[in-house]
């Protein structure tokens, strides 16, 4: 025991040492200071309008930590402090306990529902129970084809083949002949989604790659196998942000000539496309997503307005290129593109 | 197990001859054919020799180079598990410590503006201290170590992403690549070097010292023996003077260690860490430990064995894709590929043991 007290000192003291050194070690460049020097902050924080203040419950099929659903949050606490709206959020990747969040704000009398309907029959029951306890239902991201049949008010998203087939095309505009398509998560619906419909409008030949989405350097090195084994291939499209800067590595690994392009976008995206390592992305706009969907619902509760005429409300396909990522760079920095 | 009887047997006459079996010559082939690796060695080149035939690419060098990093990156952690496995134990918590580390590094590096290297040098004392955490808590309780960690990897999944959020404000942290020591940090942990035309990553090199480093620890020192001894039995080696609080919190310390390693390499070679990463690699890491011949129960096991079985998992895992499966298969492919390597590796043991 007194061993063990002896090697807690020890420790306490080496780390009080590092924590002084750090004070003096300091970094001229980058850091905290260069993002504050920056100063791009957005205004926010004051309600614009004087209506009750409701609370809109948001609840997504996210895993933890998804950069994604971050930039759909961001969009909806801003839409909330303008809307004066109590925001409240959970997400779980699991189909059965998403919907059972979405019942415990339902037990909660929110006034009003935001969900996504990635798994759309898991979710069928618990819409209709939030439709007859009176609370309006807005669904976003994925699940288009069942918003309204499950008596959403409106549905605001990206239609995952549509967005797709703009990437077949935008291929084919740039001349690509063999394509590489890079899903992170096995047996995600959206995924096949796109990968199918890029395939669908592309007139190269298009191959599908499974990757560990939560392991980077299994990502890297399987998407630096595949371009080993097939140097016809002449483009890679990740579907999503995170892994195009990883795909861009695997490439000079593998010493290929490929392009990388991606689905959504993010502050390294913005980067990798203004310096040339990326070709293009294609952004939904979740910003979009979260913004749209608190301010619908607001309108809906102040002006029983509705959108999209029982369509859905399209957020995407964008495609960004090297020409657009210099404005979007500031953006993406703070979270919102 | 064995070590219950040693004693014993030490006590024993040693003048008439062959009394002591330990003493009796064996021959080089005999003493090959006892080592815990020999089956995993077996079935990782049953594996290659596959592979060479079934996919055109596999053999070109750049190809194993590619493969050796997929082994390395898994194979630097599965040498501290194969260690703290032959201790007896289980560290549920190490595929998310790997990227506490790396978030670690980060955060403090760019919170506090400082030269990144001060926060590579926190992040070693912070990932250090979970692994004392960890061994403390189950030499102190003795609760079984799979409860103990799975409760850190619990905690550490939540931390990683409480903090991150907190502190940085997204689920990712910010790019640190602009900031001072950064280049000679990544050279250190996440550069490639040129060999005759070949690129090499640098964290094939961590991974043989570090093999090299726990194989000459297991088999030449003295807390080697206390490793082998803790893990067939605890109460054993305890009673023959074995310091088993030390040896199984140096061990957790191990893993700690290696995860540091691994995180500061996540970080410099991707410079911005996902806080939800690292999920689910803990079972890599045992995995490659048990195909390289570790027993799950203790007391048995090699740190070369456990560089087999990464490289096992490194090969079956790029050579699919090498050999252009329908991917839609993969799992199924790399599941039934890693039981044939450990079905062959049970079935040379066997037979290894049968001619002893």
């Amino acid at each position: 025991m007194a061993r063990v007290r002896t090697g807690v000192r020890a420790v306490t003291a080496v780390l009080a040492a590092v924590l002084a050194a750090s004070l003096a070690g300091c970094s001229s460049t980058g850091g905290k200071r260069a993002e504050e020097a920056r100063a791009a902050q957005t205004a926010g924080g004051k309600a614009a309008v004087n209506t009750p203040r409701w609370t809109f419950a948001m609840v997504t099929h996210s895993g933890d930590g998804d950069t994604f659903w971050d930039i759909v949050q961001n969009g909806a606490r801003q839409a909330a402090d303008k809307d004066n709206i109590k925001f409240v959020y959970g997400h779980d990747k699991e189909a059965q306990r998403q919907s059972q969040l979405v019942q415990s704000y339902i037990d909660q009398k929110v006034d009003g529902l935001i969900v996504t309907l990635a798994k759309p029959d898991a979710m069928k029951d618990v819409v209709a129970r939030a439709e007859k306890a009176g609370i309006p239902v807005i669904t976003v991201n994925s699940g288009a084809e069942a918003s309204k049949a499950y008596g959403a008010l409106t549905h605001v998203g990206q239609d995952e083949t549509v967005a797709g087939e703009a990437v077949g095309e935008e291929l084919n505009e740039r001349g690509r002949k063999k394509a590489l398509c890079v899903l992170h998560e096995q047996g995600n619906v959206g995924h096949e989604q796109r990968c199918d419909g890029a395939r669908k409008t592309f007139k190269g030949e298009m191959q599908k790659l499974y990757v560990e989405g939560t392991n980077m350097p299994d990502v890297q090195s399987t998407i630096e196998a595949k371009l080993q084994s097939d140097r016809g291939i002449d483009s890679v499209v990740t579907l999503g942000a995170p892994f195009a800067p990883t795909a861009v590595k695997a490439k000079e690994q593998a010493g290929s000539d490929a392009e990388i392009d991606t689905f959504d976008l993010n502050a390294k995206v913005a980067d990798g496309l203004k310096d040339g390592s990326l070709g293009f992305a294609v952004d939904q706009q979740p910003y979009l997503q979260g913004y749209q969907a608190v301010d619908l619902l607001w309108l809906y509760k102040y002006n029983a307005d509705v959108l999209g005429g029982g369509k859905p409300v399209f957020t995407g396909p964008q495609v960004i290129t090297k020409k657009d990522a210099a404005a979007l760079q500031e953006y993406t920095k703070r979270g919102t593109r | 197990m064995s070590t219950a009887e040693t004693p014993v047997k030490d006590s024993g006459p040693r003048d008439g001859k062959g009394s002591d079996e330990r003493l009796v010559h064996r021959s080089p082939a005999r003493r090959l054919m006892s080592r815990p690796e020999l089956g995993a060695v077996v079935g990782a080149a049953a594996v290659f020799l596959f592979f060479s035939f079934a996919a055109d690419t596999f053999l070109q060098a750049s190809s194993l180079s590619t493969v050796l990093y997929a082994s390395s990156t898994i194979g630097i952690m599965a040498v501290p598990v194969a260690l703290l496995m032959i201790g007896g134990e289980f560290d549920l918590s190490a595929g998310v410590m790997v990227v506490s580390s790396a978030l670690v590094s980060s955060m403090f590096s760019y919170q506090m503006t400082a030269n990144v290297w001060v926060g590579v040098g926190v992040s070693l004392l912070v990932t250090l201290a979970i692994g004392v955490f960890n061994g403390f808590l189950l030499t102190r309780t003795k609760l079984p170590s799979f409860i103990i960690t799975l409760g850190t990897f619990f905690m550490l999944t939540g931390l990683n992403l409480g903090f991150t959020k907190l502190i940085s404000g997204t689920v990712s942290t910010k790019s640190i690549a602009d900031m001072e020591g950064f280049d000679s940090a990544r050279a250190l942990f996440a550069s490639h070097l040129n060999i005759g035309g070949v690129d090499i990553q640098v964290t094939i090199l961590w991974w043989i010292g570090l093999v090299a480093l726990a194989t000459w620890v297991l088999l030449r020192t003295r807390v080697g023996n206390w490793i082998f001894a803790v893990g067939g039995g605890s109460d054993a080696a305890r009673a023959v003077g074995v310091p088993v609080t030390k040896t199984k919190i140096g061990l957790y310390m191990g893993v700690a260690l290696a995860a540091w390693i691994s995180g500061q390499h996540l970080l410099f070679s991707y410079d911005a860490i996902q806080s939800g990463d690292g999920v689910g690699n803990e079972f890599l890491y045992i995995i490659a430990a048990a195909v390289g011949g570790c027993l799950m129960t203790g007391g048995y096991g090699s740190a070369i064995g456990a560089a087999v079985g990464a490289f096992i998992f490194g090969m079956a895992s790029k050579g699919i894709v090498y050999a252009q499966w329908n991917p839609d298969w993969y799992k199924f492919f790399l599941g039934a590929m890693l039981l044939l390597a450990t079905l062959l590796n049970a079935w040379v043991r066997k037979r290894a043991e049968a001619t002893k």
